[in-house]
């Protein structure tokens, strides 16, 4: 029976080849011979027959039956179609027809075939896709259709994919000559990630020269890899370095400035971003459409939101405590819970789910470097706010008031300025800043009542790390610590890490007490 | 007056521990006179709370070092306690190691850490309980205070070491049971924790500690060298040029405070029956302070009675009430510093001019 098969497929082949003019490209898909059909569908692909990518797609669904003559045909609902052409097929009967069978074997080969098919797509992003698809695969079958694509590839950007993927299927391929491993090596280093690096890798069985070359692009890419590794991690302790400013940036007004303690700073930040899903909420009822501008929206909001609550504070509760440094702490600490707990009553204890708008989700490639928009947005947005606090400072008449009270209070006084309300609107500043940033910080953190704790021992740290009073000092001090501790993190461990710089800061401070760029002159005895 | 609070305070300490305990273990359960052994460990668990207060009151109430981190102290002679404890369990753990406390089972360790041994010792245990907290604070203090690292900064400093040590003892790999702690206490030197005539035994153990640290305390303060460290919480500038080195006051009384809340924190573990490194969390010492301040900063009686309403107060609310208790302790807080800058005692104390209030620094 199976001679007979055999047979009868041969004749079929015989008398298909003067129709075609050429190899039938369809023959040997209904052998009974797994290893024949991996090698017709191998060929398939390879022919460039405008029906393959559909006779191979069926096969793949189990949808490719075959007679005893050797025609195929492709179930397609209720109805049959001829394999060759695509046409609907009339009186078949299905009782004669038998499934084309398939195993693991074939099923890899319809999985390189598809691949293979791909690389000719009209899409350049398809072909880009399976190119990169053959690059993974690497399997050295796949060395004929590539050869073709490349041939004839138009678009550069594929077709470096392509020959990239044709050098890993060179490196792969036992009986590849030196030179073309060479070439392939070349290329594989130009690509540089680190499956290029695997790829060196898994080569086996090459001489001398070879062997050296793929050593020494190895230890290239190594270095280049360290490089990626070494600005990935400055690119995150930058965005933790700004999360860190954000955060510390009004209290360096508050604490840094005015000299109060503030243990509810960090709720001020939690107010912002609840304010933040507030206005998500209101957003996603009122106009759905403009959910992309929640953000821009939230933060104003939110510095009203939290530098309302701070001027209140500061005329209830903190005008009574000047002069009283841990009188203050102690009940800005008492505030602090209360705050906590109105937030709980009101919003419940879980976490508030707060979106990010579609133009600060996703991540850039960019060499070795992965950049995720919305680190990328924070640290932009903390450089904004930084530049917008010191011009409100310089520049404005009420940044001008702030400093002269904070430099000479009576003095202040003197010329005429109401110094209470200027210390209101002081604590309100340092505290609508602290709201912008629970605006930010409500994109990568958890939104509940325990968010601004997180942050006050670090927010404290990085004030008094750069030196109190000194903005530019709470810059460079927030920064510093962020790169520090992300440097830190793969050496020893996140938790570590942060242990090492909170005791590093703690020795630090025992040395320099008043931070890294402390006030001169006068100033520092105000 | 002063030494006549501290007396009643101590009789009543004293005695109020003893009426409690034999109250627990004398009267049938039926009979009204009967105390329940939950009131007896919660006493003992105020009693523990208020060392805590009083170590806290001695630095800031008369060297006015304000501490943010005293928990840690607690914790420490706790975790202290908390070894020994464990290393008493031998074989009833749930994998029945004779050597290794069941978490090291877990996380595949062959043999002890370097600074479990010895711990099976309970004289060993007692000394730990006193030199760790005391060790770290001398470390801690002779660094903060030579470099002169005072007022807020001091404070916040505290509170970061606190928090250093809390992530710390969250690790795994610190040996001193992660997450969960150190717990499934079983014996205290060959009685079982857990019994009502131990848990009684403690709860006098612990008054007679606090009493013991009351009198201390009180010797302390009331020598010439306590009046030397309140000029130092005044004007610690002037104490200076009149020749005084302020540090080594601090020092002193800053070790002294440390080793009272280890005390503290030791006798506390068995009565809860845990120790987590929730026990370091700032929250805790921050609460530790307000104690003080509610009952009256600079007056050990003060601290005591504090940390006793308090506590009380707050068992209470977050049985009854638990929304309200955070909102109340908050409120609490800001009454305290606002309109009762010497707490309750002060409200009874009038002018009776004794030791000056402390106010803020003067100008230098």
């Amino acid at each position: 029976m199976r001679l007979l098969r055999m047979l009868l497929v041969l004749l079929a082949v015989g008398f298909a080849m003067p129709l075609a003019a050429e190899e039938d490209p369809f023959a040997g898909l209904a052998s009974q011979s797994f290893d024949e059909v991996s090698a017709a569908v191998g060929t398939l692909a390879a022919s460039g027959n405008p029906r393959a990518a559909a006779v191979i797609g069926a096969m793949r669904n189990d949808a490719l039956y075959a007679d005893d003559d050797g025609n195929l045909y492709i179930q397609s609902g209720d109805d049959w179609l001829e394999a060759r052409t695509g046409k609907k097929a009339a009186d078949v009967d299905a009782d004669s027809l038998s499934e084309v069978r398939i195993n693991n074997a074939v099923r890899r080969a319809i999985a390189a075939a598809m691949g293979g098919i791909d690389l000719f797509s009209p899409e350049a992003a398809v072909r880009a896709h399976a190119a990169q698809a053959v690059f993974d695969a690497h399997d050295p079958a796949a060395l004929p259709a590539l050869q073709k694509a490349v041939a004839a590839e138009k678009n550069a950007a594929v077709l470096r994919t392509l020959k990239q993927a044709e050098a890993a299927v060179i490196l792969a391929t036992p009986d590849s000559t030196d030179a073309d491993r060479l070439s392939a090596i070349a290329v594989l280093r130009a690509r540089g990630d680190i499956q290029a690096r695997a790829r060196l890798a898994d080569l086996t069985g090459a001489s001398p020269a070879v062997a050296a070359a793929a050593r020494d692009a190895m230890t290239a890419l190594d270095r280049e890899q360290q490089m990626w590794g070494l600005a990935q991690s400055v690119f995150y302790g930058l965005s933790l370095g700004s999360v860190l400013l954000l955060a510390a940036a009004g209290l360096a007004i508050t604490f840094g400035v005015m000299g109060v303690i503030n243990m509810a700073h960090g709720e001020m930040v939690m107010l912002g971003a609840y304010t933040t899903y507030v206005v998500q909420g209101l957003m996603r009822d009122i106009a759905p459409g403009l959910m992309g501008w929640s953000l821009p929206l939230a933060v104003p909001l939110a510095f009203l939101v939290s530098g309302a609550v701070g001027v209140v504070i500061e005329r209830g509760l903190i005008r009574f405590l000047y002069g009283r440094p841990l009188e203050t702490l102690l009940a800005t600490w008492g505030l602090s819970l209360i705050l906590q707990q109105a937030v709980r009553s009101i919003f419940g204890a879980s976490n508030r789910d707060v979106t990010t708008p579609d133009w600060m989700s996703g991540a850039a490639q960019w060499g070795g470097l992965t950049i995720t928009w919305n680190r990328l947005v924070i640290i932009i947005f903390a450089a904004l706010v930084i530049a917008a606090l010191m011009a409100a400072l310089r520049w404005t008449s009420l940044g001008l008031s702030m400093r002269a009270v904070t430099q000479n209070r009576r003095m202040a006084a003197a010329m005429g300025i109401r110094t209470p309300w200027i210390d209101a609107l002081t604590f309100g500043l340092g505290s609508g800043v602290a709201g912008i940033a629970g605006v930010a910080l409500s994109q990568i953190d958890n939104v509940s009542p325990n968010l601004g704790q997180g942050y006050i021992i670090d927010s404290f740290m990085v004030v008094v790390f750069g030196g109190v009073g000194n903005l530019w000092g709470t810059v460079v001090s927030a920064l510093t610590l962020g790169i520090v501790n992300k440097f830190l993190e793969p050496v020893a461990g996140a938790v570590l890490g942060k242990i090492v710089v909170l005791v590093l800061l703690i020795l630090f401070i025992q040395r320099r007490p008043r931070g890294m760029f402390p006030l001169k002159g006068r100033a520092a005895e105000a | 007056m002063n030494r006549f609070a501290t007396s009643l305070c101590l009789v009543l300490v004293l005695a109020g521990a003893l009426a409690l305990g034999l109250l627990d273990l004398l009267p049938p359960a039926g009979s009204p006179w009967h105390v329940s052994p939950y009131v007896v460990s919660l006493a003992g668990k105020y009693l523990c709370y208020a060392m805590l207060a009083l170590s806290v009151d001695l630095v800031w109430g008369f060297a006015g070092i304000l501490s943010l981190g005293h928990a840690a102290f607690f914790a420490m002679g706790g975790y202290a306690m908390g070894m020994y404890l464990m290393r008493q369990i031998g074989t009833r753990g749930v994998y029945g190691n004779a050597v290794l406390p069941d978490f090291m089972v877990f996380l595949n360790w062959k043999a002890l850490p370097w600074y479990w041994h010895g711990f099976d010792n309970p004289m060993f245990a007692g000394l730990m309980v006193m030199a760790v907290p005391g060790v770290v604070a001398l470390v801690f203090g002779w660094l903060a205070f030579r470099s002169r690292v005072t007022g807020v900064y001091l404070s916040i400093i505290t509170q970061a070491l606190t928090y250093a040590l809390q992530l710390a003892f969250f690790r795994n790999d610190m040996g001193f049971g992660g997450n969960n702690g150190l717990t499934d206490f079983k014996d205290l030197l060959g009685y079982p924790v857990a019994a009502r005539t131990t848990q009684v035994g403690l709860l006098w153990a612990s008054a007679a500690a606090l009493a013991l640290a009351l009198l201390v305390c009180r010797g302390i303060v009331s020598s010439r060298f306590g009046r030397v460290l309140v000029a130092v919480r005044d004007a610690e500038s002037r104490t200076r040029f009149l020749g005084y080195r302020p540090e080594s006051y601090m020092l002193f009384v800053w070790v002294i405070s440390a080793i009272i809340a280890g005390i503290g924190g030791a006798l506390y573990v068995p009565q809860v029956g845990i120790i987590n490194p929730s026990e370091f969390a700032p929250a805790n010492s921050i609460e530790a302070v307000v104690w003080v301040a509610v009952g009256g900063r600079g007056t050990l009686v003060g601290a005591v009675l504090g940390a006793i309403l308090v506590s009380a107060g707050k068992t209470f609310l977050t049985g009854a009430l638990p929304e309200i208790w955070l909102f109340a302790l908050g409120a609490l807080f800001i009454v305290v510093t606002l309109f009762l800058p010497r707490g309750i005692v002060g409200l009874f104390r009038r002018r009776r001019a004794l030791s000056p209030l402390p106010g803020p620094e003067p100008a230098e």
